[in-house]
């Protein structure tokens, strides 16, 4: 009996070893706000269903989702940030941009709004109040679509780079959950993409306290890795995959999409790519 | 408290409830892990023995840098292998970017060193006891290895034990290397690593009171197909 129990458990160890077969597949860099909004969810079996596609997504921040598609190392890329999209297309790395949908920015903080930015006009305006009260405030500080668009934002209100620092100004360096769990331990101001704020399960006292200002708009971008700098690229599934999410049925699941009663995208893919 | 709580009975549900998801990701990380120990102790326990028994001129040096590696921090074997097997790097012909193999290869490299350096310190005390005798019965070089490594089994038991322990919690690396991509390269760290990312506080410590209770189960089956740590076998 031992003897036989003793081989059944080295046959059981044998079978965690053995692999699975491989379907079709690609690899996709998307943004972590794309994939904390749950819509991947909602999308991927769908495109399973309908190409027979299975899309692996690598879920990471703009930067290094381009720089991944930089190297090669995916198929595709969705991001939003349009000033690397840019300079990564001028580089040879893109094959073209292609708009999908886009969702909007909102400010958090204390539920209690110390600062008083419920009553900002515009998003600049709300980023001013917080420096001048020096509360303090977590910024991504990853590189990421969000971290430029908060960037962008706090340059319209006055303050480059490097005017953004002393105790009240903190990069956490992470990707938004994490940096929503920082700003939840600290009882700070951040800047969270509408989606992943209202997935997100950790809030504390934090409350949505500024949206509406088209300048917090983010628009994501489908761009297939160029198969002429990198040979190894399934182009011919990405570009499957791009005319999916720009058909009719896509349009419909991405504004159908909803969490907790609200809208979150909307779909605004062109017939032709840019 | 509350939460912490609610972790653990997130990880008895999970273990009762039977998770597919879970279990896939378990099966994973066992997989993942104890290839990469079996490589690092098939490298590791010669290269240590060979140490304690060899006199050469760098051999001080050899075991410092060796006992430095123990340190190697995950992130950066992470991002070295990343940029090994990135196809823009020398190795990215193979495809191997973001595969549980390239996983295994980043666990392999954090693992030698650590299971080298504990075997060679066991086999150092041993060759110590060993070695006018093995001398006198005119051993070869191999076959005093070989006894070595027989005799001083359990201590090398240990120091592939510590081998697993440093992979089966490590996420620096596979992050990395196997971009924790959901039903392909997700494993339990960077599953929790994920959770806490998304605000899901009391499921991440779920997940991490399962992955415990896993590397427990996991040292108990070796010491029982060991048959160490009995009564009659001190």
């Amino acid at each position: 009996m031992r003897r036989f129990l003793r081989l059944l458990a080295i046959s059981m160890a044998a079978a965690l070893f053995a692999g699975t077969a491989p379907a079709e597949t690609m690899k996709m860099a998307v943004t972590t706000s794309f994939e904390n909004s749950g819509l991947g969810k909602v999308l991927l079996p769908e495109v399973k269903k309908d190409l027979g596609l299975d899309v692996k997504l690598l879920v990471v921040g703009t930067g290094a989702a381009l720089r991944l598609g930089a190297n090669g190392d995916v198929d595709a890329v969705l991001v939003h940030a349009k000033g690397a999209e840019l300079k990564f297309m001028k580089q040879g790395h893109g094959l073209h941009r292609r708009l999908i949908m886009y969702n909007d920015f909102v400010l958090i903080g204390p539920s209690e709004d110390p600062v008083g930015i419920k009553k900002a006009r515009t998003a600049a305006e709300a980023l001013k109040m917080i420096a001048a009260a020096k509360f303090p405030f977590v910024s991504r500080g990853d590189d990421s679509g969000t971290n430029k668009k908060e960037l962008a934002l706090w340059k319209e209100a006055g303050f480059d780079k490097a005017d953004l620092r002393g105790s009240w100004y903190r990069a956490a360096g992470a990707g938004m959950g994490a940096t929503l769990n920082v700003a939840a331990g600290m009882n700070a101001y951040t800047m969270s993409d509408r989606a992943t704020w209202l997935k997100f399960g950790n809030k504390r006292d934090l409350a949505l306290l500024f949206a509406g200002d088209p300048k917090l708009f983010n628009q994501y971008t489908f761009i297939p890795v160029n198969p002429k700098t990198h040979p190894g690229v399934r182009t011919d599934l990405a570009l499957k995959l791009e005319d999916w999410l720009t058909s009719p049925k896509a349009a419909k699941l991405i504004n159908g999409y909803r969490i907790k009663g609200e809208k979150l995208f909307t779909f605004n893919a062109k017939p032709a790519p840019e | 408290m509350d939460s912490i709580s609610q972790g653990l009975f997130q990880a008895f549900r999970l273990v009762l409830t039977l998770d597919p998801d879970l279990y896939r990701i378990m099966a994973l990380s066992l997989r993942v892990t104890l290839t990469a120990v079996v490589i690092a102790a098939a490298i590791g326990l010669p290269l240590g023995a060979w140490l304690a028994v060899n006199r050469f001129r760098y051999r001080r040096l050899t075991i410092a840098v060796l006992n430095a590696f123990m340190g190697l921090p995950p992130v950066v074997v992470g991002l070295f292998i990343y940029m090994l097997l990135s196809r823009s790097g020398p190795l990215g012909v193979l495809g191997l970017l973001f595969t549980p193999t390239a996983m295994i290869i980043a666990q392999a490299i954090l693992i030698t060193p650590l299971i080298a350096s504990i075997a060679h310190q066991a086999i150092r005390d041993l060759w110590a006891e060993y070695h006018d005798l093995l001398i006198s019965l005119n051993a070869t070089r191999v076959q005093r290895i070989k006894a070595l490594l027989w005799d001083g089994r359990r201590a090398l038991l240990t120091a592939t034990l510590a081998g697993f322990g440093r992979a089966i919690g490590e996420v620096g690396a596979i992050m990395i290397v196997g971009g924790n991509i959901e039903y392909s390269t997700r494993v339990m760290t960077t599953a929790i690593a994920l959770e806490t990312s998304k605000g899901n506080l009391a499921f991440a410590l779920g997940l991490g009171i399962v992955l415990i209770g896993l590397a427990v189960l996991v040292n108990l089956g070796i010491h029982w197909l060991g048959r160490t740590e009995r009564a009659s076998n001190w």
